[in-house]
């Protein structure tokens, strides 16, 4: 029982691990681009779970920084990934991904 | 939980990084330069602008300036450890930057920007905040440092493969590369913080410390350096995470793909190398680091698939650029075998690859281009009879490709040469992967031919008009590239002598 009432490091990997296994289900079962692009960010935010949780167990201040990075990286990303998203439904009228498949062997 | 520093040990921070300012000029110099270039851009607004070519040209040209200053600073470590200078970084330095100006060039003789593009402004910008980004990733040595460049290379590509807004295929070619970047640079900030979790520290060196002293879960490390290699293979290109590579190098504008296939993928190998070598605990008999066998063990996985996959899947392609991008896997491959090698002797072989790469493989995007410029078609079918209406293009696409099969007597054989040699001299071990290098490079000749067979000796199938003169500039770049790739092939004596003094990287001792 106090295994599961007092929170340990194990716990917050659990999450983490489950973060990680939607987000990679996501990026691999769904076609719509948007989609994709928010399973990216679940896999981003397990990592950071992993950080912080690792640096609050050791006592070290480098996993903080590193979530703190990756949280401003995801925003970058997303900012171009949609842009990306948009230019591509302007010429494809759609963000389907197994649609938008016009080069081929 | 974190003790706050003092007053006196906030003083010596702020110093120590005031003194490291010195040692990162050329980083500064270049943002810099990204930012007058964006200036400028809003000055002079036009197409494909003069001004904004050569500016781009000659501020690429000043930074060699600054990195050829660095030859007299000590090798060692900057900003606590974040960032490394070494003769290894300033190699990759030297190549980003002459890279990005051979990329400039050819964007200038694209005729593809006219049509497709009214502003060029941040094009260029973009691909100064690139070379920053590959230069960051050769001097890394901390995964944070890792992560940051990596990211900055990877969004500034995004956007330069999608640069052609209203044309299709460069759309879906930025989409795929995005979703495929996105997903494996996430895997690889899972696998970093696995490590962080296992040693408590991000600096390479200090990983490999802790790795050796305290020992380490095999299966938490497998996992970890698994989901790493993801994003380090991503980057070079090599098999199973290469999915990208064809369809962005199809669609992208093909200054990009040149570049892309050239600087980005020898950043990737810089990072791989770095990190390979330096994180990964040797010497230690106890632990014959599983860690390292491990990585040894994938990456000859990853290189026998990228060699047989590329060179196999090349034979049945039509479109010179996507002929080219899966010759591109097929020559990570041969990249891999000379870091699975793990001594000096093949991280020199490995740059020395690296710097033949760049001659052949810009000076055959280049003649592509050309190429494209007048037939308006990179299909195979529309070569034909081109060696008699363009005989130096001709001539030197052949030499080219000649060199990526790696026939003397071109750069592309010494440095194949010196990659298998440094797979024997290491043993007989390595024998079975030098022979898998030297019968893949033979089905390689194969389709590589295919190109001059169209071009000398089938006639074209619509005899087309005589105006096929790419103009003076283009030429004597083009003839230089083949030139270089001719006689460092006979003379190679100084790009090895540069590629053995730049096997130098900090915190190794061979």
């Amino acid at each position: 029982m106090e295994q599961l009432t007092t929170i340990g490091l194990n716990h917050y990997l659990t999450v983490s691990a489950f973060l990680l296994g939607f987000g990679l289900f996501a990026v691999m079962t769904r076609k719509n681009a948007i989609v994709i692009l928010m399973g990216v960010e679940l896999i981003l935010n397990a990592a950071n779970i992993n950080f912080l949780a690792f640096s609050k167990f050791n006592g070290g201040m480098q996993g903080v920084m590193f979530a703190l990075f990756v949280i401003v990286l995801a925003a970058a990303e997303a900012a171009i990934a949609l842009a990306i998203v948009i230019n591509v439904f302007k010429t494809f009228k759609t963000v389907d991904v197994s649609n938008i498949d016009s080069m081929k062997e | 939980m974190f003790e706050l520093p003092s007053g006196a040990e906030i003083q010596s921070i702020i110093a120590s990084l005031k003194g490291n300012v010195g040692f990162f000029l050329p980083e500064i110099y270049l943002s810099v330069l990204f930012m007058v270039l964006i200036l400028i851009d809003l000055v002079v607004k036009g197409r494909k602008n003069n001004l904004l070519s050569i500016a781009t040209l000659l501020g690429l040209a000043g930074s060699i300036f600054f990195i050829h200053q660095q030859h007299a600073l000590p090798a060692g470590e900057l900003f606590f450890g974040m960032y490394v200078l070494d003769p290894y970084a300033l190699f990759f330095k030297y190549f980003s930057v002459v890279g990005g100006m051979l990329a400039v060039i050819i964007t200038m003789a694209d005729r593809q920007f006219d049509r497709e593009v009214k502003s060029i402004g941040e094009y260029y910008a973009l691909i100064v905040s690139m070379v920053i980004g590959m230069i960051m990733m050769a001097s890394s040595a901390d995964l944070l440092m890792i992560f940051l460049s990596m990211e900055l290379v990877s969004l500034t590509a995004y956007i330069l493969t999608g640069y052609f807004k209203r044309n299709a295929r460069s759309s879906e070619a930025a989409l795929k590369y995005l979703v495929y970047g996105a997903v494996s640079s996430g895997l690889m900030i899972y696998g970093f913080s696995l490590i962080y979790g296992l040693t408590a520290q991000t600096n390479l060196i200090k990983i490999s410390t802790e790795l050796a002293a305290h020992g380490y879960d095999p299966l938490v490390a497998m996992l970890a350096t698994l989901l790493i290699l993801a994003g380090f293979g991503y980057k070079i290109g090599a098999v199973p995470f290469h999915f990208w590579s064809p369809d962005v190098y199809e669609g992208a504008p093909t200054p990009i793909t040149a570049y892309l296939s050239v600087a980005s993928k020898a950043a990737g190998f810089a990072l791989l190398t770095r990190f390979f070598l330096i994180s990964v605990p040797h010497g230690q008999p106890k632990i014959e680091d599983i860690l390292g066998i491990d990585w040894t063990l994938l990456l000859t996985v990853l290189s026998i698939a990228s060699m047989i996959y590329g060179n196999v899947v090349a034979i049945w392609q039509k479109n010179v650029k996507r002929l080219l991008a899966y010759s591109s896997i097929a020559h990570a491959g041969y990249l891999l075998l000379g870091i699975i090698v793990r001594d000096q002797l093949g991280t020199q072989a490995t740059l020395f690859y690296l710097l033949s790469y760049f001659l052949m493989n810009f000076g055959a995007f280049y003649v592509v281009i050309l190429i494209a410029n007048k037939t308006g078609s990179e299909n195979l079918d529309d070569y034909r009879g081109l060696g008699k209406r363009m005989p130096l293009a001709g001539a030197a696409l052949t030499v080219f490709l000649i060199s990526l099969v790696g026939l003397p007597p071109t750069v592309g054989f010494i440095g194949k040469l010196m990659i298998f040699s440094s797979l024997l001299a290491k043993g007989s071990l390595y024998l079975g992967l030098a022979l898998v290098g030297i019968l893949t490079s033979v089905i390689s000749l194969y389709y590589y031919m295919l190109i001059p067979l169209n071009m000398y000796l089938r006639d074209a199938q619509h005899p087309a008009e005589k105006d096929f003169n790419p103009g003076m500039i283009a030429q004597v770049l083009m003839a230089v590239l083949m030139f270089l790739t001719l006689y460092f092939g006979l003379f190679f004596t100084p790009l090895s002598d540069f590629a053995r003094y730049s096997s130098a990287l900090f915190g190794l001792t061979w």
